[in-house]
């Protein structure tokens, strides 16, 4: 059981303050990915869980017990590097067996565990091998497995996939995801790319500027976008926004059309809709078409709504040139708001 | 067009025998530069006396072992290459323990006047050791280091560590902090992690600074010449004794001063590839 959780954290570096008043509670065995453009904190966030780093002020802890003060090897964390810190001077299987040795485990149960560990990320037959002798791939499968060898209550990961080239990213995503799932570890995993972060996490937490934006699940962060930061970062393309102007009685106009919006609010909104939540129609926004690209499987067109730039994903089947006068109606449950001073979602 | 198209690979091909050739000479040259001098110090030392004063001289040396007797022989000259290799294994060491530390902190840690500190180290050689030599020795007079190996080698010592720090410094930064990291994660404390991470690591790159600390302190006879007068390492004793000396001498105690530094670089040349190999790890 390991519940982690991370009281009132912040972290100055200097005079910058890298992050703001963190709280969240991660719980047992699930997979949490931290996400969020270079910059915004995860990565301070993450190396403060593991003792790397300390915080200015605030609390962790980890299966009920409170660990801020504590070194990393005290903490029940192991974790796996962006550049994988696989030990240059030791063999693949004095790599994984490094943390056991430090145990004092003996003999047999190293080997044990090392070749189960081994066996889970497929490289039993790298063993005797050096770090000089393996492909990055092979390197960070080295790092995964050292990490699981240790069965720690924790496995922190800090952009693990991403010195690796798209294809073998792909592979070995889906591979983790299955791993660490079968070890019932809690997993905490940062990264940058939207896509990783979806396929893998039972939740995000979606980091801006040193502060948890939203942490929901994956389909929750995406429909439901609890500011605007977050509907411009998740989705590719990401959402469209237009201003709304109250014409009273829940009514709003946007680019000239009038649609069903919140009672509650009277001062100006943004109205916000996602690219593939837009069907061609008869009555609707009207839009210009500027640039249209057949991806194949979906037709995407960038348009422009009065003067603001409106993208659509359309069925590959309509044809659609340059210059094209568009009507488009946006699905009206899947339209969202939001307050421009507070920039938060509006109910 | 033909022509030209028939012209173009003769052409590099000319171009890279001249660079081929060009290289070749200056590996010559250097490798000439380095042996020549070496080889008419063996030469002659090899020679009789007669030999050495006259000209033109032979190629080959007639194994004449008298010089090399005359020194074995000589009064003190067991005891002089005794202290030489007593006080440059002390500065080795100690130069290693003060400055692999120092080099450590300087890559890890970020304090107030590092930058400062890195220069001060250096000026450290900016003072010359004349300058320093008659209050230094007032000192070890007042203190008793005075003609002893131990105190010789604490001067030697204080010329060899900014090197040892400086090559430290860049071995560690060589290391990614990540290792470490990794390593604390997996059980280490910062001690631990050190010696079965770090250390085995860097281990050729401090052996190669080490060796720098023996030639310095080897090479060094100033300090020596000042501060010795029982205890004299070979350099002093050598400057002493040979000052007035006939040349045939003088070549055979360039010789047995050369000789050991030589077969000591031979042996741990590994080491020094190995110290400019490890930042491309």
């Amino acid at each position: 059981m390991a519940e982690i959780q991370i009281k009132n954290i912040a972290k100055n570096f200097g005079s910058y303050q890298a992050l703001h008043d963190i709280n969240l509670t991660i719980a047992d065995q699930e997979f949490m990915v931290l996400l969020g453009a270079s910059g915004c904190g995860k990565s301070t966030l993450l190396r403060i869980i593991a003792g790397l780093e300390t915080a200015t002020t605030g609390e962790v802890w980890i299966g009920g017990r409170r660990v801020d003060h504590l070194s990393p090897k005290d903490r029940g964390i192991s974790m796996v590097f962006q550049n994988y810190a696989v030990f240059p001077h030791l063999t693949v299987f004095e790599n994984i067996g490094f943390g056991l040795r430090m145990q004092k485990l003996p003999d047999d149960e190293v080997t044990r565990r090392v070749e189960r560990t081994a066996g889970l990320m497929h490289i039993d037959q790298l063993l005797k091998r050096y770090s000089g002798e393996l492909s990055g791939g092979q390197r960070q499968r080295v790092a995964v497995a050292r990490a699981l060898a240790m069965e720690p209550d924790v496995i922190l990961m800090d952009e693990p996939l991403s010195n690796l080239d798209a294809l073998l990213r792909l592979e070995m995503r889906a591979e983790l995801k299955g791993v660490l799932a079968d070890s019932k570890t809690t997993a905490i995993y940062v990264t940058h790319d939207q896509v990783e972060a979806m396929s893998l996490a039972d939740r995000i937490s979606v980091m801006h500027q040193g502060r948890i934006v939203q942490a929901a699940t994956p389909i929750e962060v995406y429909r439901n976008p609890a500011a605007e930061f977050v509907a411009g970062f998740i989705g590719n393309p990401p959402m469209n926004f237009l201003p709304a102007t109250p014409s009273g009685d829940g009514k709003w106009q946007v680019a000239g059309q009038v649609l069903d919006g919140p009672t509650s609010r009277s001062a100006p909104l943004q109205f916000a809709v996602r690219p593939e939540d837009i069907r061609p129609a008869d009555s609707g926004l009207t839009a210009t078409a500027k640039v249209v690209e057949p991806l194949g499987a979906h037709l995407l067109v960038t348009c422009e709504v009065e003067g603001t730039m409106f993208r659509a994903v359309l069925d590959s089947d309509l044809t659609v040139h340059v210059g094209d006068q568009l009507t488009l109606a946006p699905q009206p449950d899947r339209i969202r708001w939001f307050d421009p001073e507070t920039t938060l979602a509006v109910a | 067009m033909t022509d030209a198209v028939a012209d173009l690979p003769a052409d590099t091909g000319a171009s890279r025998k001249a660079g081929q050739f060009l290289y070749g000479a200056s590996v010559v040259l250097l490798c000439a530069w380095v042996i020549v001098p070496l080889y008419f110090l063996l030469l002659n030392t090899l020679s009789s006396p007669e030999e050495v004063n006259s000209f033109p001289k032979s190629f080959l040396p007639h194994f004449d072992l008298g010089s090399l007797t005359f020194f074995a022989n000589f009064q003190g000259i067991l005891r002089a290459l005794w202290n030489s290799v007593l006080v440059a294994a002390m500065t080795m060491v100690m130069s290693i323990v003060i400055g692999a530390p120092a080099g450590y902190a300087l890559s890890r840690f970020e304090f107030r006047g590092k930058e400062a500190f890195r220069l001060l180290i250096l000026l450290t050689r900016a003072f010359p050791l004349p300058l320093l030599a008659l209050p230094l020795a007032v000192l070890f007079i007042r203190t008793g280091l005075d003609d002893t190996a131990f105190g010789l080698a604490l001067v030697h010592t204080t010329l060899a560590i900014p090197f040892a720090v400086l090559i430290t410094f860049s071995l560690f930064s060589g290391i990614p902090i990540e290792l470490e990291e990794a390593a604390w994660t997996l059980g280490c404390t910062r001690f631990t992690a050190f010696t079965k991470v770090v250390l085995p690591l860097i281990l050729p790159g401090i052996t190669a600074s080490a060796i720098f600390a023996f030639v310095i302190s080897w090479n060094e006879v100033f300090a020596a010449a000042v501060l010795t007068i029982e205890n004299r390492t070979l350099p002093a004793f050598l400057l002493q004794t040979l000052g007035e000396a006939p040349l045939h001498l003088k070549f055979a105690g360039g010789f047995i001063l050369v000789v050991p530094a030589l077969i000591f670089i031979f042996a741990v040349r590994k080491y020094l590839f190995a110290m400019w190999g490890i930042a491309n790890r």
